[in-house]
């Protein structure tokens, strides 16, 4: 991702990139955002993602 | 990310399923509602109610925006296009019936219609032709007001205006167990609405309402997950709010988003498809930025409209009351080329997302 303002140039992968906007998020060059109809809603940190593994796993072992 | 985070894995979503099977017992019929047109696409695509034992069903509920605007907000829309105003809006807006035709009808009668990916789509257009009134149609839930709430605030060439639709999920999840006959036993609350509206919206469900209500994210194990959740509490007694999403979903949401949301509109009771009059559950643009307003400016107010075409049962669809196919018309005087009702017009219409995933779905 690239900043300019509001505008980001967002790598949607393989390659796609569209601009995308940021300005409801404190979004910086190399985030991972959530885009909804071209707004950035959300940033996601790997590590979050990882916990949610970690999440699944204590739930499902909590009910054992 | 999500292939190497086993988002999607087989062996896993096994090892839940059965989970939710032997849990099945103390909890009881489980009858769980979501409220998310791509919720319904996961479940549909990924065939995950072939997996749920006896018992526990999901059903869909209004979750797709689309499909909600009631026919006198299109009606709106088109007498704009007719008064010469460029109307632009998201793709599948365009197809969503009137009382007497679509915007898509509209555009064929020579109106300019424009499909736009993005509200700054619209703002761009607009500058770039400012000899041309502009108007924005505005539909969408929680997820999509804050885009419509930045370019509004964002001072707007004056040719544009915003015809604004957007209506909010908790009045339409109350409204739902409000209805006696439904017996629901469990909220699948929606991942990226709750990303900008955050938890505590939800808070009611499991202290007035004793109704467990977990959000969900959107890969088939976050789905499969909040089923189990919600399983769980159900056999455990209990009524929990809980996030199976917090990789997305902040207990404060998006208060970026939230304050944008506030400066720009006040919560006004609106109309849904299928449902009629909610309090509290549409937005309108403040007086502030009434020059904006399209139904001001350009004097368009449809009071009442034609939601539901004689034989079509989206109204029925629309709250789960009954599942696409049954019926009478599904996939045969409906279907997602030729469309009568709303939730076959739609990706996110449950008619439309059971039409695309038959084949995974029997």
């Amino acid at each position: 991702m690239n900043l300019q303002g509001d505008k980001a140039n967002v790598d949607f992968g393989q390659g796609v990139l569209r601009e995308v906007n940021v300005s409801l998020v404190e979004a910086k060059v190399g985030d991972y955002v959530l885009v909804h109809a071209g707004y950035a809603i959300q940033i996601i940190e790997e590590e979050d993602a990882k916990e949610t593994i970690n999440l699944w796993n204590s739930i499902l072992e909590a009910g054992q | 990310m999500a292939e190497n985070l086993k988002f999607r894995n087989p062996q896993l979503a096994q090892n839940i399923a059965t989970k939710i099977k032997s849990l099945t017992p103390k909890a009881g019929k489980t009858k769980i509602c979501h409220v998310c047109g791509t919720h319904e696409w996961t479940i549909t695509h990924f065939g995950l109610r072939s997996l749920l034992p006896n018992g526990v069903e999901v059903i869909a509920g209004p979750g797709c925006p689309v499909c909600v605007v009631p026919a006198a907000e299109i009606d709106e829309a088109v007498q704009l296009a007719k008064k010469g105003i460029v109307v632009t809006c998201f793709g599948d807006v365009l197809r969503v019936p009137g009382s007497q035709m679509s915007l898509l009808e509209a555009k064929a009668g020579g109106a300019d219609v424009r499909i736009v990916y993005a509200v700054s789509d619209a703002v761009e257009m607009a500058k770039r032709e400012p000899q041309k009134p502009f108007a924005f149609f505005a539909v969408g839930f929680e997820t999509t007001a804050p885009s419509t709430a930045v370019e509004a605030l964002g001072n707007p060439p004056k040719n544009l205006s915003f015809l604004v639709s957007h209506r909010l999920i908790p009045p339409a999840m109350e409204l739902l167990l409000g209805l006696g006959d439904l017996q629901i036993d469990g909220f699948i609350a929606p991942g990226h609405v709750s990303a900008i509206i955050g938890l505590k919206p939800y808070e009611l469900f499991p202290r007035v309402y004793r109704m467990p209500t977990v959000v969900a994210g959107f890969e088939p194990i976050d789905v499969l997950m909040s089923i189990y959740m919600i399983v769980k509490q159900k056999s455990e007694g209990v009524a929990r709010l809980e996030n199976e999403y917090p990789r997305v979903v902040k207990p404060e949401g998006n208060p970026k988003a939230l304050k944008l949301m506030d400066e720009a509109f006040t919560v006004t009771a609106g109309n849904w498809r299928g449902i009629g009059r909610l309090p509290d559950s549409a937005l309108q643009l403040r007086e502030g930025l009434a020059e904006y307003d399209a139904r001001l400016k350009h004097d368009v107010h449809v009071e009442q409209g034609k939601d539901i075409l004689l034989g079509c049962k989206c109204h029925l669809v629309i709250i789960g009351k009954i599942k696409p196919d049954q019926c009478p018309m599904f996939l045969k005087a409906c279907t997602p080329e030729k469309p009568v009702g709303a939730c076959m017009v739609s990706n996110e219409g449950t008619c439309r997302v059971w039409a695309k995933n038959v084949a995974v779905q029997t």
